[in-house]
Order: structure tokens, then C-alpha cells, then sequence
């Protein structure tokens, strides 16, 4: 078989006999770049008004639409505190609004199992809008209705962001994947 | 694509206990959310621990962050040069000749009121001191709040409610210490609001912060506004925490009832920031020689 194909034995994510994918890279990317994502806030960026995407939640919503089976639904718990510990938004407010984003992604899902890139794009914008929105009102801040116009910046650049945050994470995908443990 | 599996229980008992195992733990991690929010807007700061430990170990990349912060940003800053270099010459120059002029005005005032003050027989003012200088590492980019990490915290006698400037001015005041990290009320926060006079008169104001990276002057005496675009407000001392005379803003809109103004010291612009003492020694001790004034009288 070789000789006809020496490719006959590979796939995209390498030899395929004597080779499996390794546990801790097949869950650890998704949760390290997840994490990373909420590191975000420490940056060397000191804004005066919000403008940075939110992009813990951002590369969460991208394993979530690639990968649906691969994070529990809970996971939504663990996140948002690490999430919360660094966005300066008040603790429980992460906590709340991810697990709210993936209930929602979940129930959407049922309805509209059928995916294609704009679709996840749409999905994507709605998500964050509505995170965004909340977010503020729940943020403690002295925050009225004349300031959401604040929030359109932020929210412009996070919906614009996340295709490329999406196909970022298609590429890891494939990194995660690969075949780099040998079984025997 | 083709749908995901994932949803398909089928007729499988365990894999539909899983998948409703699966919504009751997301229901409940929101619920938990939604109480811990209430808890940590009801008071603050309950969770302090918690994001301090937190910024603590992660602050290691905050700092190497800044340290390349500073100097990206003359890089961007050299490459803008080049566009712009031609006009920017001309009124460089231009600044250059006003600013001598100015010097040498600003230096005749210097002299005359080191003579001023001799006669007086004024001491100079004590020198506050410093509790530490640190690095800005970071701040709450994208949420409605206005936070920012500095690279100093208890273990460089760091406490909260000590003011932080900068050379330009006020930057805010510390709300929580880590260790090694604090975490800062920027002045625009809405949730931050300080004393202020005008620094020409005595006109006295609340400086509040609002969400969008400016400030609003209230004024405390109602009536005739007597503030004009470019006036420059300091910190006024009253109620303590913040020493007078450190710069804050500079009003660039007048309202009805105060004005809007902009920070002077941009924090943005800003990457070596001062943590001052909290201001409240110096004026114990003008109220008890007040007091013992007084008493004297009697």
C-alpha cells in the first residue's frame, strides 16, 4: 500500500497506525487559550474608556461553535471566575454571563443545528452584544442610558475580531489534534 | 457542516441523564453567578483576597508587558514622525521661541518669589514622601469600570486609599493590595469622585468620574458659572486622602451646572506612576494649632 500511496497511512493529523491524540493536548488548548484570553486585561493597555474585546469570552464562543461536544456545559462556572478575577468587573458577573452564553449557544443549537460561517459570525455578534450590554448594566458602574454609545467601539471591534479569533482557532484545532502519542 | 452529534441522546438512558445532568449544572453555575454578583455589588470588597492572590501570580507578564510597552511606543512614535515631520518642525520652532520667552518670565517670577518668601520668612512646604514607585502592568480594558494594576503592593507599604500621580498629575487612588500588585480607582471610574479647586481662586468642585474617560466638574456653590474652557483644576485637600495642589484636569466643555473636563495626566501616557501617603497628617495638625490658637485666646 505504501508503495502505491506513502501518504495512505497519514491523515491531516499525522501516521495514523501506532499513534493516538495526546489527552493533555486535546484538552489543554482549548482551556489554556480560553484562560489566556482572559489575561487579556493585563496587557500593557491602559484604557480610558472600555475598548478591548472581551476575549475570554470571545475564544470560549470559538471552541464552542467548532467543537460543541468538547467542553461540558458547566464549564461556563470555572471560566468566568478566572475571567472575573482579572476584568475588573465585579466577581459572579463573569461567572453568570458565561454559563448564560453557553445555556443560550446550546438551545440555539437545537433549533438551528445546520452551521456555515456567517451564521456562526451572527451568532458570534449576537452573543457578544448582549454580553457586552449586560455586562456594563451589571458592572456597578454609574452607567445610563446615554453611555451605552460608549459601548459601540468596544463592541465594533469585538464582532470584528471574531471570525479571525474563530479561524485562529481552527488552526489550533489542528495542532490540538495531531496524533503525538504512541501507543506500545 | 454536517450537524454535530453531540445533542443525538437517541434512546441512550445515560447519555440523556448526561446531557440534563449537563443543563442543570449550567443553570446552577449561573445562579451561583447571579448570587455572587449580588454579594460582590453589595459589598465590594468580599472577593478582595481572591483578585489580589490572582494578580499577584499573574502579574510576572503584566510587568514584562509594560517594560515593552514603553518601548513600542517610541517606535510607533518614530514611525508617525516621519509623516508629519515638516510642519511639525515649523511649529516646533515657533513653540521654541514662545517658550523662551516664557522661560525667562517664568524665571524673573522664580526670583521674585524666592525674594517674597525670604521676606516673609516662609519655610518651605514639607516635602510629602513617597511609598513606592511602580510600574502601570494593566487595566480593566474591557470592562464599564475603571481599574488599573500597578506593580507595587503591601510588601512596599502599599495600603488601600493612598493616591497615585504621575509627574503629570492625580491618577487615582489604590482600592486593593496584593503582595506585589495593587489594583487602582482610575479618576474616571464613575465611581470615583474627589475635591477639586480651580487653581487660580478658590473655587471649589467635586471632580466625578464618567465612564468615557473625562471628568465632570460639579460645582459646590450654585449660581453664576464662573468656569471658562482652560481652566485648570488641582486637588483641594478638603476631606483628606489627597495632599493639595496635585493637578487633575483641565475643563474643556462648560456645562450649566460645572463643566466637563479632560485628565491632565492621561494614564494611557503614563508608565511610571507614584504611590503618595494618604494626606490627613498635615491637617490634624492645622486643626490642633487652630485649636490651641483658640484656646490661647480664651
Amino acid at each position: 500500500m505504501e508503495q502505491i500511496n506513502p501518504r495512505s497511512r497519514r491523515d491531516a493529523y499525522g501516521k495514523k497506525i501506532n499513534r493516538d491524540h495526546s489527552p493533555a493536548l486535546v484538552y489543554g488548548v482549548p482551556c489554556v487559550t480560553i484562560m489566556l484570553g482572559s489575561l487579556f486585561p493585563l496587557l500593557p493597555v491602559i484604557a480610558p474608556a472600555p475598548i478591548m474585546p472581551p476575549m475570554g469570552l470571545m475564544v470560549l464562543l470559538a471552541w464552542r461553535l467548532l467543537r460543541p461536544g468538547l467542553l461540558p456545559l458547566w464549564v461556563g462556572f470555572p471560566f468566568g471566575l478566572f475571567d472575573d478575577l482579572f476584568s475588573g468587573q465585579p466577581l459572579g458577573s463573569g461567572i453568570m454571563l458565561f454559563s448564560l452564553a453557553l445555556i443560550a449557544l446550546d438551545l440555539l443549537e437545537l433549533r438551528l443545528p445546520w452551521r456555515n460561517f456567517w451564521q456562526n459570525w451572527l451568532t458570534g455578534a449576537v452573543v457578544l452584544t448582549v454580553y457586552l450590554l449586560l455586562a456594563a448594566i451589571v458592572s456597578g458602574a454609574d452607567f445610563r442610558l446615554a453611555h451605552f454609545g460608549l459601548l459601540l467601539p468596544q463592541l465594533l471591534l469585538a464582532i470584528l475580531l471574531f471570525p479571525i479569533i474563530s479561524s485562529l482557532i481552527v488552526l489550533l484545532d489542528r495542532g490540538r489534534l495531531m496524533r503525538v502519542r504512541r501507543i506500545g | 457542516m454536517a450537524p454535530p452529534k453531540a445533542h443525538r441522546s437517541g434512546s441512550n438512558k445515560r447519555a440523556q441523564m448526561g446531557l440534563f445532568a449537563g443543563y442543570v449544572l449550567a443553570g446552577a453555575s449561573a445562579a451561583i453567578g447571579a448570587v455572587l454578583l449580588g454579594i460582590s455589588l453589595w459589598s465590594p470588597q468580599t472577593f478582595q483576597g481572591l483578585r489580589a492572590m490572582a494578580l499577584d501570580l499573574a502579574s510576572p507578564a503584566g510587568q514584562a508587558g509594560a517594560a515593552t510597552r514603553v518601548q513600542s511606543r517610541s517606535l510607533f512614535e518614530a514611525i508617525a514622525g516621519y509623516y508629519d515631520a515638516g510642519s511639525r518642525n515649523a511649529e516646533l520652532s515657533r513653540e521654541m521661541a514662545i517658550a523662551r520667552v516664557r522661560l525667562a518670565e517664568a524665571e524673573a517670577l522664580r526670583q521674585e518669589n524666592q525674594r517674597l518668601k525670604a521676606a516673609l520668612d516662609l519655610i518651605e512646604g514639607e516635602e510629602l514622601g513617597q511609598v513606592a514607585v511602580a510600574r502601570l502592568i494593566g487595566s480593566s480594558s474591557s470592562s464599564s469600570r475603571r481599574f488599573a494594576f500597578i506593580s507595587a503592593g503591601s510588601r512596599d507599604g502599599v495600603r488601600p486609599g493612598m493616591p497615585v500621580t504621575s509627574p503629570m498629575g492625580l491618577i487615582g487612588r489604590v482600592v486593593e493590595t496584593g503582595s506585589s500588585t495593587a489594583r487602582i480607582l482610575l479618576l474616571t471610574d464613575s465611581g470615583s469622585m474627589i475635591p477639586v479647586r480651580r487653581a487660580t481662586d478658590n473655587v471649589v468642585a467635586f471632580a466625578e468620574g464618567r465612564a468615557d474617560g473625562s471628568l465632570r466638574i460639579r460645582l459646590i456653590n450654585l449660581g453664576i458659572n464662573p468656569l471658562e474652557e482652560g481652566d485648570v483644576f488641582v486637588t483641594s485637600g478638603a476631606g483628606g486622602i489627597f495632599r493639595p495642589g496635585i493637578a487633575v484636569a483641565m475643563v474643556t466643555e462648560v456645562t450649566e451646572d460645572g463643566a466637563i473636563a479632560q485628565l491632565l495626566s492621561n494614564p494611557a501616557a503614563t508608565d511610571v506612576v507614584i504611590v503618595e501617603p494618604i494626606w490627613q497628617r498635615p491637617a490634624i495638625e492645622a486643626a490642633e494649632r487652630e485649636l490651641s490658637a483658640q484656646s490661647s485666646v480664651d
